[in-house]
């Protein structure tokens, strides 16, 4: 188990290494840059140039990226050319946020996906299976900038219930030392920004949780019947077992492994699709700033940023491997 | 078995629990839907939450030169001389009045007394010294033309020059001496009048000594990858100015509060406001960063936000037709051209430019993809500003005017063209680049001309190669700083430029000769005069042919009164109340 853990830590080497090396070539390869983003169309070639030399700009790619390895290794991840503040700071401030709205998004997609997946199951070709699938459908192939604009068009602007931007309402002041904002809600036993926190919660959530949503529901299902038909389940049945009982302690027990390792997987694309639905809601997370640094040019924040998500997926990922083992004994990981 | 079912069963509760907490609130008055000013307590004025596009950078005027920034700085802090309202017209600031000596290089500005910073230092002559000398003496990465990019448009240089900073060489400043308490005077190293209406500009805002050297305003450190980077705690906690709001607080990607200034000069028992009403009537100012349109949008119709600024085009319909919102123009301060290089032939000849002018359907143009917000500009600099002439040559679209031109200029239509346009952006003067050429691309062809299309990445690859001087017709424009003709036609043509071909051609001497003269001249109507006669002369030789001028909108809701929309997007937020 140890070595486990310690072997897939050391892979995090050369995978942050490569992941660096691959955002550090591509955004450079990119039109414009820093300096010309910085200064605008008032850009003279002669500041472009100076601004340039000043960022060490002028200087070969692989000079540059040995440079930014060496300040790598000591941890260090720069400073953001439009804030001018550390990034490491601005990751303390932003990543919070989107991980808050990360987990409300899977909590979102697990807590309706599985039981929505398991009844299609349990009514496999009947309409209810049929209209699982037509939602699962919906689910995967909404984009979810539209559906987040659909979202707030009804919820917020037409009914009025939720809000459509941002954290918390701007009106509520609570102090943040965690930047968990519904943590921070607690700590400040603040109840009335602990509900406006979590409303703004709500619709970003179900933006982002869709996709994950629907893909659970469908392995879920094809899980479920699959499990269904083994002798084991079989044998609980014709033992007298309540169906309740065989449904839950033998076909969705055995079921949980391929959705756990789907589960794992969304947390990938959930981060990514924090980029658009963090965007839409003003939600100010990992994905709004990377969007604004790459339209900024604004280097060391992309290359940190992305950095920074690279090995939260690599963690999450490795998490999943190790549940594996609690879920199912026979593949206990220490063997 | 049943222990680890409880393990999903526990979040499941935990969200069933989040959501019922969220729905159960449903009446509770801090959700959208409802307006920010009705919840506000406090002092009756209310709150406004206005939608800004962005974080500002910084807080201290000098470093920064976006306007998000600006918009911030422009309630905190206040210049020696500002706009009125609506105009860009230069009135009293923090300088009560001033005159020039007759050379044009020694400024007396005599400041009003009576006014506090918000830390309750007292505004003096000192004090403005402080922060000019602090400007001047600026070393290192502080020259950077990105962190002190309007020092170096209005100044120039610095007190010592750094060739690897990219700031010029010379310094339009000299020094700044406090005679009294009350009166400063700004040498300059040539004379200039143009530096007057830069003083408007937020970089040039009055900082208080104090605050600046409390917290840190000049240190910070370079970290690997050259990017100055402070440790002071000035600009982003602590910014102290005389204006009529203060800092309270500043959450990165969530919103920045201001807080009215009780103290704001000139407030009186019967003038509560301040010096000529000017006093804030809200209680508290929020801006609050929302980068997407569309979510701008949605919130200002939630009731989110109160207003916000850079409306898109294809949104203004949708706001007005909504009872609860309304649109205000912003006066046109922005100018799309079609330029040419003029050393280039076959527009050295200037008959040939005459023929591309009279076959440019401008009137069409602005008519079909302005949204009924734009003008046909007639000369390089909107109508709004000082030195427009009325009686400049005009060169409505006319067709067989052109062919009949061309054949003056010996040569057989179709003569071909590469005609330029950017594409990847969208600006005021220029919202579709590419139908703006399509347009004119077909009226030339009517005209007699051949065009032969080319296109490029507006930044850096078109602006680049028009900086170059490598685009023979091409569509640019600009918007402007502040309220100075040199800030239109002195940029484009005060000095020989690549872009307009200036610097092999010399058809364009004799205006340059009379721009330089005018920026020097300190006798305001005779400078109106020379910017009038460089309008005239600028048209006749052509060297582009100005289209469009457009007026961007800010939106609001329809409670919010008092805002006056400022062409150089320069306004206080003193004047506005809500419900």
């Amino acid at each position: 188990m140890l070595r486990f853990v310690v072997r897939r830590l050391l892979l995090l080497v050369p995978i942050l290494l490569g992941v660096s090396l691959l955002v550090f070539v591509w955004i450079r390869a990119l039109p414009g840059g820093p300096a010309t983003a910085l200064l605008g169309e008032r850009a003279t070639p002669e500041a472009v140039a100076a601004l340039e030399h000043q960022y060490g700009l002028d200087k070969p790619i692989y000079v540059q990226y040995s440079k930014y390895v060496k300040q790598l290794a000591t941890l260090q991840l720069g400073t953001s050319s439009t804030s001018r503040q550390e990034v490491t700071t601005e990751i303390r401030q932003r990543f919070p946020a989107t991980v808050e709205l990360t987990i409300a998004a899977g909590l979102f997609a697990v807590i309706f996906g599985i039981p929505l997946g398991f009844i299609a199951a349990k009514h496999y070709q009947g309409p209810v299976d049929h209209t699982s699938l037509v939602i699962s459908l919906i689910g995967i192939s909404t984009p979810i900038f539209f559906l987040a604009l659909i979202l707030k068009y009804v919820f917020s602007v037409r009914l009025g219930w939720l809000p459509s931007v941002g954290r918390m309402s701007v009106l509520i002041d609570i102090p943040h030392p965690t930047n968990f904002y519904l943590l921070d809600a607690i700590l400040a036993r603040n109840w009335d920004a602990f509900v406006d926190v979590s409303k703004h919660l709500i619709l970003p959530a179900i933006a982002l949780g869709s996709i994950p949503l629907a893909i659970i529901a469908r392995i879920t299902r094809a899980s479920v019947l699959d499990v269904q038909n083994e002798d084991y389940v079989r044998t609980a049945q014709a033992k007298g077992l309540a169906p309740r009982s065989v449904d839950f302690h033998h076909v969705l027990r055995n079921a949980m492994l391929p959705i756990s390792t789907i589960i794992g997987l969304q947390v990938g694309l959930l981060l990514s699709g924090a980029v658009l639905t963090e965007t839409v809601f003003a939600f100010p997370g990992i994905g709004s700033w990377l969007v604004d640094a790459i339209k900024a040019r604004n280097y060391p924040v992309i290359q940190g940023g992305v950095l920074f998500v690279a090995v939260i997926v690599v963690f999450v990922n490795l998490l999943v491997d190790l549940s594996y083992g609690v879920l199912n004994p026979r593949i206990r990981l220490s063997k | 078995m049943r222990g680890k079912l409880l393990k999903f069963a526990l979040p499941l509760v935990a969200f069933l629990a989040l959501i019922a907490a969220g729905c159960g609130g449903g009446d509770n008055e801090s959700t959208g839907g409802t307006s920010p000013s009705e919840t506000t307590g406090g002092g009756g004025g209310g709150t406004l939450v206005f939608g800004s596009a962005a974080d500002p950078v910084a807080l201290d005027g000098i470093l920064v030169s976006d306007g998000e920034s600006s918009r911030v700085i422009e309630q905190i802090f206040e210049t020696l001389v500002m706009l009125k309202p609506g105009t860009t017209d230069v009135e009293p600031g923090l300088a009560e009045s001033w005159e020039a000596s007759d050379d044009g290089t020694a400024w007396t500005f005599h400041l009003r007394q009576g006014v506090k910073f918000q830390d309750g230092t007292d505004f003096n002559a000192d004090a403005v010294c402080f922060n000019f000398d602090r400007w001047y003496n600026f070393k290192g990465s502080f020259q950077n033309p990105s962190a002190t990019y309007y020092w170096q448009t209005i100044f120039g240089g610095f007190a010592t020059y750094d060739p690897k900073s990219g700031a010029p060489k010379d310094s339009l400043y000299k020094s700044c001496e406090a005679t009294d308490e009350n009166t400063a005077v700004i040498t300059l190293t040539t004379p200039s009048s143009a530096f007057l209406a830069g003083l408007t500009l937020t970089p040039f805002s009055i900082a208080s000594p104090k605050a600046l050297q409390d917290f840190g305003a000049d240190e910070g450190s370079v970290d690997a990858d050259g990017i100055f980077h402070p440790t002071g705690t000035y600009s982003t906690e602590h910014p102290t100015g005389t204006g009529p709001f203060m800092f309270k607080s500043w959450t990165r990607g969530d919103k920045l509060v201001l807080d009215r200034f009780p103290g704001y000069w000139g407030a009186t028992s019967d003038n509560p406001t301040g010096f000529n009403g000017t006093g804030a009537k809200i209680d508290q100012l929020i801006f609050r960063p929302i980068a997407d349109n569309a979510a701008r949008l949605q919130a200002l119709q939630t009731g989110e936000i109160n207003g916000y600024d850079l409306v898109e085009p294809q949104d203004i319909p949708t706001i007005q037709e909504n009872s609860d919102l309304q649109i205000l123009d912003r006066p046109a301060f922005n100018v799309g051209y079609v330029g040419f290089n003029i050393s280039m032939p076959p527009l050295d000849d200037p008959k040939v430019r005459q023929a591309i002018a009279y076959g440019l359907d401008r009137q069409g143009v602005v008519d079909s993809f302005y949204g009924g917000r734009g003008e046909v500009a007639k000369e390089f600099m909107p109508p709004s500003l000082f030195g427009y002439a009325d009686d400049v040559p005009e060169y409505t679209f006319d067709p067989e005017k052109s062919k009949q031109l061309l054949q003056e200029a010996g040569l057989t239509p179709p003569v071909k063209i590469d005609f330029w346009y950017p594409t990847d952006v969208s600006r005021p003067y220029m919202p579709d680049p590419k139908r703006n050429f399509e347009a004119f691309s077909a009226s030339l062809e009517q005209a007699g001309f051949k065009v032969v299309p080319h296109t490029a990445p507006w930044s850096p690859d078109y602006l680049g190669k028009s900086d170059e001087g490598q685009l023979q017709v091409y569509l640019l424009g600009w918007t402007g700083d502040f309220g100075d003709p040199d800030d239109f036609i002195g940029v484009f043509f005060r000095s020989p430029q690549k872009q307009w071909g200036t610097t092999d051609s010399h058809e364009m001497d004799d205006v340059q000769k009379l721009l330089e003269q005018a920026r020097a001249e300190t006798d305001e109507a005779k400078r109106t005069e020379m910017y009038q006669e460089a309008n005239r002369q600028i048209m006749t030789i052509l060297p582009g042919v100005p289209y469009a001028h457009n007026k961007p909108a800010v939106a609001f809701q329809a409670n919010v009164s008092g805002y006056v929309p400022s062409p150089v997007d320069l306004q206080s937020f003193a004047t506005v109340s809500v419900g």
